[in-house]
């Protein structure tokens, strides 16, 4: 079992509510799982700028030497903000987006893994409740445009930072899922052949790592969607962040639970109602539950 | 099973008569519940039986579960997982959606939800009536007992799976896999079956069939006007795989 939340602003005037908004819905889910929980935060675009977001596994870490060591190395220009163990890396985008960028990572810091990479998404993620990550990254004071969160409760792989959702998938995308995948051993070697990297023996980085290889080759979001459906084998509710927005699929049985909400202020996804129960005029909101092997997609641009 | 008239607040018996009102906002379920199983046993005239209205309920799950008790159980909004779960007697109203798994083993009493129902409402039940206004999700009705399910909307996918006796009647349409391995539940359903499930059949609709489907829906309540019965159609098992045949290994 595991929780998932996602929100979205469908005005401006709400984005100052974001991060208040999301912690109240994942604090709700700290029952689906306690083990880690992990957040998306979509915020503070900046024009030919990529971020990418650092998590560090060692308690001690000087920032500021690895501030240094990106603006000799890697982008003059680069700015680094830390967020308790994460910092954000602000680096130029023919840098950001070099798929170099992961290999000089691994190579040059050590104990530091990138969590996300795009030009708005900022991935934070923690063992531990969701109250003590809503505290450490002080969600409640994020503004953004919109956010995904997930609480865990590990059932296929150890309990670690690493192993902790969401995922990336590529620029400004990311997943996060309940359920568990069956087939997700052979998926992981075949997308290993195709130079897919993993970092973890996760079931639900494979999905993740899917989507990105699909969309390598060409695909829209939608088609790599509609290939999932196929190729995943298991139990799955998905929520996918995007750069203007979420997309929600469940799997075809549709055991895992998923409800969307919406008011004229903000589009909801959450595992439970009483995540959407916490949010502002929740009272009002058109409430429904996701079709099985349905593709949901809500982008702030799209008509 | 009508609706009983509104009764004013009890005076006597403290023991049998729970509070009137729960805020969940500030009362943990758990509050609620004890109170409703101090009451288990009791028996009440209408003109006694306790009143209770739940407030706030914000989607919490076990609403009201394992009530054993003559009581009017109103509750005002969304409630979570499991909600009227295991009711006997109770007539329990749900003014809002109801999450997974409600009136799951039912074994008698009613319960009534404006909105929709999310997936296995009325999942092993026993006895009782259940009534959802709205839609009901998937496996609506899996593995009933005896309990009656009316549905004003539609219902999901593996719905009525392995139900081995009750009535369920849909007023819209049905998903895939309807009555998959049922036994013999008896199925009514006014608008499309997506697909029938193995050894799920239809069946022609007889004088018998028709009273009961009418006596189903005045039951129900839906205040949608009068149906017209010659707009639903019944479902039910063709009866080939109760015991293992040989012929039929690859169906079971």
């Amino acid at each position: 079992m595991c929780g998932i939340v996602g929100i979205y602003c469908k005005s401006a005037a709400m984005e100052a509510q974001l991060g208040s908004m999301l912690a109240a819905m994942l604090l709700q889910m700290t029952e689906r799982g306690a083990d880690s929980a992990g957040v998306a935060v979509y915020r503070n675009a900046a024009a030919a700028r990529t971020k990418i977001t650092l998590q560090s596994r060692h308690a001690a870490v000087d920032w500021a030497a690895i501030q240094r060591i990106i603006q000799s190395d890697l982008d003059a220009t680069a700015t680094l903000t830390q967020v308790a163990n994460h910092a954000v890396v602000c680096v130029a985008e023919s840098v950001g987006q070099d798929a170099q960028v992961a290999s000089w990572v691994a190579a040059h810091l050590d104990g530091v893994n990138i969590t996300s990479l795009g030009r708005s998404i900022e991935i934070y993620k923690e063992k531990g409740l969701p109250q003590d990550i809503i505290q450490r990254f002080k969600l409640n004071q994020m503004h953004g445009s919109h956010a995904l969160g997930h609480t865990r409760m590990a059932t296929e792989s150890a309990v670690t930072t690493e192993h902790s959702h969401p995922f990336s998938t590529g620029l400004d995308l990311c997943l996060v899922h309940n359920g568990s995948l069956s087939n997700h051993n052979r998926l992981r070697e075949q997308l290993r052949a195709e130079g897919i990297r993993f970092q973890t023996d996760n079931d639900s980085e494979v999905a993740a790592g899917y989507l990105t290889w699909r969309l390598s080759q060409g695909a829209t979001l939608t088609e790599a969607m509609q290939a999932a459906l196929v190729d995943l084998d298991g139990f799955y509710t998905f929520a996918i962040g995007t750069r203007d927005g979420f997309a929600v699929l469940r799997d075809p049985i549709a055991c895992k639970p998923a409800i969307l909400a919406e008011t004229e202020e903000w589009v909801a996804m959450a595992s439970e109602y009483r995540a959407i129960a916490q949010l502002p005029n929740s009272h009002q909101a058109k409430i429904w539950e996701p079709q099985p092997a349905t593709i949901y997609n809500w982008e702030r641009n799209a008509a | 099973m009508t609706s009983r008239p509104q009764q004013p607040k009890q005076t006597k018996q403290t023991k049998q008569t729970a509070p009137t009102e729960f805020d969940l906002r500030d009362a943990p379920v758990r509050e609620l519940n004890r109170a409703l199983h101090a009451l288990t046993g009791s028996r009440l005239s209408h003109s006694a039986c306790a009143t209770v209205r739940v407030v706030n309920p914000g989607g919490k799950h076990n609403i009201a579960v394992g009530a054993d008790v003559d009581a009017d159980i109103a509750i005002d909004g969304h409630v979570g997982y499991y909600c009227a779960a295991m009711n006997q007697h109770a007539n329990i109203v749900v003014r809002g959606n109801a999450g997974p798994g409600l009136a799951e083993n039912m074994m008698s009493g009613k319960v009534m939800v404006q909105g929709d129902a999310s997936q296995y409402c009325g999942a092993t039940a026993h006895g009782g009536l259940l009534v959802i206004h709205g839609n009901a999700a998937a496996r609506c009705g899996i593995s009933m007992k005896g309990v009656d399910i009316v549905v004003g909307g539609d219902i999901g996918h593996m719905s009525a799976f392995m139900a081995q006796s009750g009535r369920l009647v849909v007023c819209g349409d049905a998903g895939d896999a309807l009555g998959d391995s049922i036994y013999e539940a008896r199925i009514y359903v006014r608008g499309k079956v997506r697909s029938h499930g193995a050894d799920c059949v239809e069946k022609p609709m007889q004088a018998e069939h028709r009273q009961e489907l009418t006596q189903l829906l005045q039951q129900a309540e839906l205040g949608v006007g009068e149906l017209n019965l010659d707009d639903f159609r019944r479902y039910g098992s063709a009866r080939e795989l109760y015991h293992f045949k040989t012929d039929n290994a690859g169906s079971y």
